[in-house]
């Protein structure tokens, strides 16, 4: 077990800089996970810490140890390839011991390590097997016991789950969390999908375009995305651009752009919020949630409530979504199915109201492909 | 420093395999050129001028034959392989797969003993020119086949296998929903083919027309054996060579270098230029089932004909092997048949020592193939390094190279003493034979490699190096075991066309270590056809073992290597 510290570190293929100016602190028996879309440096930031590339600036560390330069096979780390990378000619029982093979540890003990690993992943009863004759959420298990066995001080997993179908990737996620608790190992966890980041994930750290956006808990990730790209990457939401009118005590007035009726609204003035945002040049958006916004049926007292009208609905079982045009601005509503959703309908006069401490002002840095 | 380890390693594997294609591949081209400028010991130009402009126009007229032969053994191949791939791969009838495996048969038969096979088939006192007399009571033989016809039937029998490979994959490979596509749009049967299919199939078409040229260009066995009076440009070189003239030799290597290499760059040129295949998924064969009863059975009957005629050859030199010597002289037919010739050859020391001498020499070459491939192909598929496509040429040119002129370069190369020699003289020695057969089976051991290591995920590699095993152990416990089947179908191959290699083997051998095709060319001289057919057996036989064991035991077509 060991932390990883990330330090300044830049990695360059010629001219492309796939990675640049990260700084990631990941600490002892954490559940890391490096999320955004493919080609974001994500992948590319795992292998310099297995050691398949090695940055072109900066540091690498396992503890106190500096290992931007070790070679791949002396660094103990324990990965799982998105294809699992399994030795075709090999069986279970072979695939699993070459690590300790390699490590030359005695037949002996090498047997047991092995059979317990198998049990851990449930195998035990397919150690005599090709690999070629497992289904893909066994060959998966095998890879994971493969990197398991040999003890390493990290897990590195990439897109691990990609390869396979929806209901064995729930299964799968339950087990590698299962595992990687038992291990209480250090993992860093590569994915493009948000539902397995936010739902595995001790933190997660967004990627775009080579640069990390963001650290921060599956929850801070969500609810208090760092930029726009963070707040559309993850979840839905309702991204609006807008100008501050007036910064209050407790509130701070905006404006909503490109609307032909002026839509004021109020925000918290909060620490994410604060002026520090508002006095940098950046553009500004104003997000919201869809389930944050509440559809009322007629007016009621409070702050930002407007007059909008249904512009479609589409159900989607646990949750129905409704789009409201409120002044030719369309905000998507979430809201869930509690049976009585049917007076949601095309052509409906309703009303919205955005709660002021679910609304968040946030820098716009999209289309900064560098 | 450490971070170069991975870049070291590259360079480690690199020098080898690029001092090898220099010392063995450049030097020897760069040795026939510079012996080609010599012209009564000074420099220039006065060969080339003598070859183009000289009164006789012999040379001029070879060249010429050369394309000749060339263009019309493409045309003929391709009138022979085209139809019947797509009979085969279109259309469903009985014994169909049976027939669609024979189609590959002239594989199965080393060039030599091939063109000795239609000899006696078709030659002035062939078998089949002469049943055909006494059956019809006829004065004279109603055909013969020599020059031009001879090799150009040879040529046919040969290439159109090629074109029959390359155009079925390109068919298996047309997703159907292209043609029903176009049938939907309202496009009838000769449309469809003509503007759907047949565009499809060009680059396989256009591929495989320039490797039978290059072939037939460097063809030797078949103009060797029938040529008679017709000149080609790959035997000229060995008329010359034979003659003393060196410099001429030399000269005409050249320019038929010239030519096989040009076709080389533009087939690579071809092949990478970015075509509209489409990888479509999960294409199943689409084959419509012959229905009409006397189409049916016409098309049985044509395809056990050609069957037939397809086996000829080969049983043809398996009833000479069983004519003892003496015994066919001025009959008609052979009367007398035992196994004779095989007891010699296994029992008569003089009559088993090419063919020890062959498989001893054969074995030495693939050897260093095998470790020379694995290297310089795992360097090539797996590593970065500056001047990859300068190696990937070099390795390709013995491929090129008419066998003729890789004969004459390693003649003008080692016969005086060099530093990739080791200050020996090589030619007239043992190791010059090996050495050529090494060289001429670079490239299919090469990317017969290449093939199976670009199907290896770079992740299985990352895998072992990750779990803490160095490079070495990697390579030797999960790298090669994957690859092996692969290398070994490749391997295998070059080893049967060492054994039988005859142009490099008519050019280098020496008296003391004939291999087996030259053996051959010597009992065909002294009329002993028996002998000859005998070892054209062993061979025959080496090479169903060898197919049989790559497609059994690897799964693997070792004909697709080729």
């Amino acid at each position: 077990m060991a932390s990883i510290k990330i330090e300044n570190v830049q990695k360059a293929f010629g001219k492309t800089i796939a990675v640049d100016q990260l700084n990631l602190d990941i600490k002892e028996g954490e559940f890391f996970t490096f999320l955004g879309p493919s080609g974001c440096g994500k992948t590319t930031t795992l292998r310099m810490i297995a050691g398949f590339y090695y940055p072109t600036k900066g540091v690498v560390r396992f503890g106190d140890k500096d290992m931007t330069r070790v070679p791949p096979e002396k660094r103990n780390t324990g990965m799982v390839f998105q294809n699992y990378a399994l030795f075709p000619h090999m069986t279970v029982f072979e695939n699993v011991a070459f690590g300790l093979r390699v490590r030359k540890v005695s037949s002996a003990d090498l047997k047991k390590r092995v059979l317990d690993v198998l049990q851990k992943v449930r195998l035990e009863s397919y150690s005599n097997r090709q690999v070629s004759q497992l289904s893909g959420g066994q060959q998966q298990r095998v890879a994971l016991a493969r990197a398991l066995v040999i003890e390493p001080e990290i897990l590195l997993l990439d897109e691990p789950l990609s390869n396979l179908d929806a209901k064995l990737r729930d299964e799968m996620r339950v087990e590698i969390l299962r595992l990687q608790r038992d291990y209480k190992i250090t993992t860093i966890y590569v994915t493009h999908d948000q539902a397995e980041a936010l739902s595995m994930s001790d933190r997660i750290a967004v990627f775009n375009y080579g640069v990390c956006h963001q650290v921060g808990t599956p929850t801070e990730i969500y609810n208090r995305p760092a930029n726009d790209f963070v707040a559309s990457f993850i979840g839905e939401i309702n991204l609006l651009p807008v100008q501050v009118e007036k910064v209050q005590q407790d509130n701070i007035e905006i404006v909503l752009k490109n609307s032909e009726k002026t839509i004021k609204l109020k925000v918290e003035n909060q620490a994410g919020n604060g002026i520090s945002i508002i006095q940098s040049d950046a553009d500004l958006a104003v997000s919201i949630r869809p389930e944050a916004i509440r559809i009322l049926d007629v007016i009621e007292e409070g702050r930002n409530i407007f007059k909008g009208k249904i512009n479609s609905v589409q159900f989607f079982g646990s949750v129905v979504n409704v789009m409201v045009d409120v002044q030719d601005v369309l905000l998507r509503v979430d809201v869930f199915n509690t049976h009585d959703f049917g007076y949601f309908y095309q052509g409906k006069e309703v009303y919205v109201q955005l709660p002021e401490k679910q609304l968040r002002l946030i820098p716009v840095i999209s289309g900064d492909a560098p | 420093m450490i971070k170069n380890r991975d870049t070291r390693l590259t360079v480690w594997l690199l020098i080898p395999v690029v001092l090898v294609l220099i010392a063995y591949v450049l030097y020897p081209s760069l040795r026939t050129f510079i012996e080609s400028l010599q012209k009564d010991g000074t420099i220039s130009l006065g060969n080339y001028q003598d070859f183009f402009v000289q009164e006789s126009k012999t040379n001029l007229e070879a060249l010429w034959n050369s394309v000749y032969i060339s263009l019309l053994s493409v045309l003929v191949s391709a009138l022979i392989g085209i139809p019947l791939a797509f009979i085969f791969n279109r259309y469903d009838f009985p014994g169909r797969s049976f027939f669609s495996s024979a189609a590959i048969l002239p594989i199965v038969l080393p060039s030599l003993v091939g063109v000795m096979a239609f000899m006696f088939l078709y030659g002035e006192s062939g078998l089949i020119p002469n049943a055909i007399k006494d059956l019809f009571g006829l004065d004279k033989v109603p055909f013969k086949i020599s020059g031009v016809s001879g090799i150009l039937i040879v040529h046919a029998y040969t290439m159109y296998v090629y074109f029959y490979m390359t155009v079925s994959a390109a068919i298996n490979k047309i997703d159907p929903s292209l043609e029903e596509a176009a049938f939907n749009l309202g496009a009838n049967k000769l449309k469809v083919f003509w503007k759907v299919t047949f565009p499809l199939l060009t680059p396989a078409i256009v591929a495989a027309s320039l490797l039978v040229f290059m072939i037939s260009m460097a063809s030797f066995s078949a103009p060797f054996l029938l040529a008679g009076g017709y000149r080609v440009l790959s035997l000229q070189i060995y008329f010359s060579k034979i003659n003393g003239d060196m410099e001429i030799a030399a000269t005409q290597s050249v320019i038929l270098s010239i030519v096989s290499i040009s076709f080389l760059l533009f087939m690579r040129w071809y092949q990478n230029r970015k075509d509209y295949r489409m990888a479509s998924k999960g294409i199943g064969a689409h084959r419509s089932e012959v229905k009409n009863p006397v189409m049916k059975w016409v098309m049985v009957v044509t395809g056990g004909i050609g069957v037939i005629i397809l086996l000829l050859p080969h049983f043809t030199i398996l009833l000479l092997s069983l004519v003892p010597d003496g015994t066919w002289t001025f009959q008609t037919y052979p009367t007398v048949f035992n196994v004779e010739n095989y007891r010699l050859l296994f029992e008569d020391p003089n009559i088993f020592k090419p063919l020890r001498n062959s498989l001893l020499m054969a074995f030495i070459a693939t050897l260093a193939n095998l470790v020379f491939g694995v290297i310089a192909s795992y360097v090539l598929v797996k590593r970065k390094f500056v001047g990859k496509s300068f190696v990937d040429i070099l390795v390709m040119i013995p491929w090129a190279l008419p066998a003729t002129v890789i004969g004459m370069n390693l003649i003008f190369a080692f016969n005086k003493p060099s530093v990739f020699s080791f200050g020996q003289i090589l030619v007239g020695t043992f190791w010059i034979l090996p050495l050529a057969y090494f060289i001429r089976h670079i490239p299919l051991v090469v990317r017969s490699t290449n093939a199976v290591l670009e199907q290896l995920d770079d992740s299985i590699e990352e895998a072992a190096r990750n779990l803490g095993a160095k490079w070495f152990y990697t390579f030797r416990r999960v790298i090669f075991p994957i690859i092996m089947p692969g290398v070994l179908s490749g391997t295998l191959l070059a080893f049967i066309e060492s054994v039988g290699e005859f142009p490099t083997s008519v050019l280098l051998y020496t008296i003391s270590n004939r291999p087996i095709s030259i053996e051959i060319m010597n009992q065909l001289r002294m009329f002993n056809m028996g002998q000859a057919a005998a070892y054209g057996m062993i061979q025959i036989t080496l090479i169903v073992i060898v197919l049989f064991i790559s497609n059994k035991f690897f799964g693997i077509k070792a004909e697709k290597a080729l």
